[in-house]
């Protein structure tokens, strides 16, 4: 019994998860501006994060905390790195 | 799925309420960041998923593997810190840099840059310090 | 003392943080202590301003009252989202006038602000102490003013300054 309770739980929260990374793709891919397509892609790296932990419930092993962690960390510093360029890099000079 | 056996039904149960909050939570952040019309709106949406969709999901995560192996593991605690504490710098610099972009075009939507209150010509003002007599 | 531990808040936390990524034993609190003791040197020779906390009881009372207006606006956004074009709303900029002038303390407000889906922190005028927000649902801009200046800015005041 529980272990269905949390196995139908797992597969709705992959959907919606999958579902809100198409979501955040298609604003990528639209735009209209650049800082559009970066938010777009912060909220895909956060989403995937997410993915990631639910999958780590899924299969029952703590090694994809790890995946997480990591997956984190970059999606921050390719952000911030990126909003430092659009800052700088593109309308001045 | 077969190491979910073990876990007793009230758990599972917090466990899943928790994983459908989490991703309605991301999934709403992300409909609406893909559904609002100006780039200054579609900021609030993703810190919904950041919030509470990453707190709920990191919480189903610690209770599901503490019940589990009947010991504390509290290390998906440091995903929800890292991830509250980062967000908004990121969201902070790309909207100081979208702000920059659209005052930089003199987009009427965004208030203006306050005018400088440094005078320029200095030797005019009757009011300046003397620096030379 | 002050030069051995000179951010004891910061070397807790990164003993805490070893010790929860490995598991807890005594030979990785030890090494756990050397790489904080270390990092800890590390960010002295950058010489940051230092945080300085005058009233440590009123923190838990402030990561209370963040975490209930984190959940309280969660829904407030979700609603707004979900009703999509049915209800007329209005979003805009607010600019705030500050007294808190605490780096730290500004540091924290703003964090708190973003973090809270709803309200966005912009832009920052540190000679004016002004700051600039982006608000989404602006019904009404004194409410909103109250709840930063009063809810926030006082309990900040009190902690830092």
């Amino acid at each position: 019994m529980s272990e269905m309770i949390v196995m139908v739980a797992v597969y709705v929260a992959h959907m919606a998860l999958a579902l809100a990374m198409i979501f955040a793709l298609a604003r990528m891919m639209r735009g209209p501006r650049a800082q559009d397509r970066v938010l777009g892609l912060d909220t895909l790296y956060v989403n995937s994060m997410l993915q990631v932990l639910v999958f780590g419930i899924r299969t029952g092993s703590t090694f994809y905390f790890e995946a997480a962690l990591i997956i984190a960390v970059l999606g921050f510093v390719a952000t911030a790195a990126l909003a430092k360029f659009l800052m700088r890099g593109e309308v001045i000079e | 799925m077969s190491h979910a056996q073990d876990l007793p039904l009230w758990a599972a149960i917090i466990v899943a309420l928790l994983l459908l909050l989490g991703s309605g939570l991301a999934l709403v952040g992300s409909y609406g960041f893909w559904k609002l019309r100006s780039f200054y709106d579609r900021v609030h949406a993703p810190t919904l998923g950041t919030s509470w969709g990453t707190g709920a999901i990191v919480m189903a995560s610690m209770i599901f593997f503490s019940v589990l192996q009947l010991r504390p593991v509290l290390h998906e605690f440091l995903v929800g810190v890292f991830v509250t504490v980062t967000m908004p710098i990121t969201l902070m610099l790309l909207a100081r840099a979208a702000i920059y972009r659209d005052r930089a075009e003199n987009n009427p939507e965004v208030p203006p840059m306050d005018p400088p209150r440094i005078k320029l010509d200095v030797g005019a003002d009757p009011d300046a310090p003397e620096s030379r007599s | 003392m002050k030069r051995l531990f000179p951010f004891p808040l910061l070397t807790v936390s990164l003993i805490g943080m070893w010790l929860l990524l490995t598991s807890f034993s005594l030979g990785n609190l030890i090494l756990g202590t050397a790489v904080a003791l270390l990092a800890v040197q590390g960010l002295v020779a950058l010489d940051p301003v230092r945080p300085n906390i005058k009233r440590w009881d009123l923190l838990p009372k402030l990561l209370g009252i963040v975490l209930l207006d984190i959940i309280r606006s969660n829904i407030a956004v979700v609603t707004i989202i979900l009703q999509g074009k049915k209800r007329a709303r209005t979003s805009g900029f607010l600019s705030i006038p500050l007294d808190l002038r605490d780096p730290v303390g500004l540091a924290i407000l703003s964090v708190i602000i973003t973090s809270t889906p709803g309200t966005a922190w912009m832009d920052y005028d540190s000679a004016k102490g002004t700051v600039l927000l982006h608000i989404f649902d602006l019904v009404d801009e004194a409410e909103w003013m109250d709840i930063i200046k009063n809810r926030y800015e006082h309990l900040l005041r009190e902690i830092f300054e």
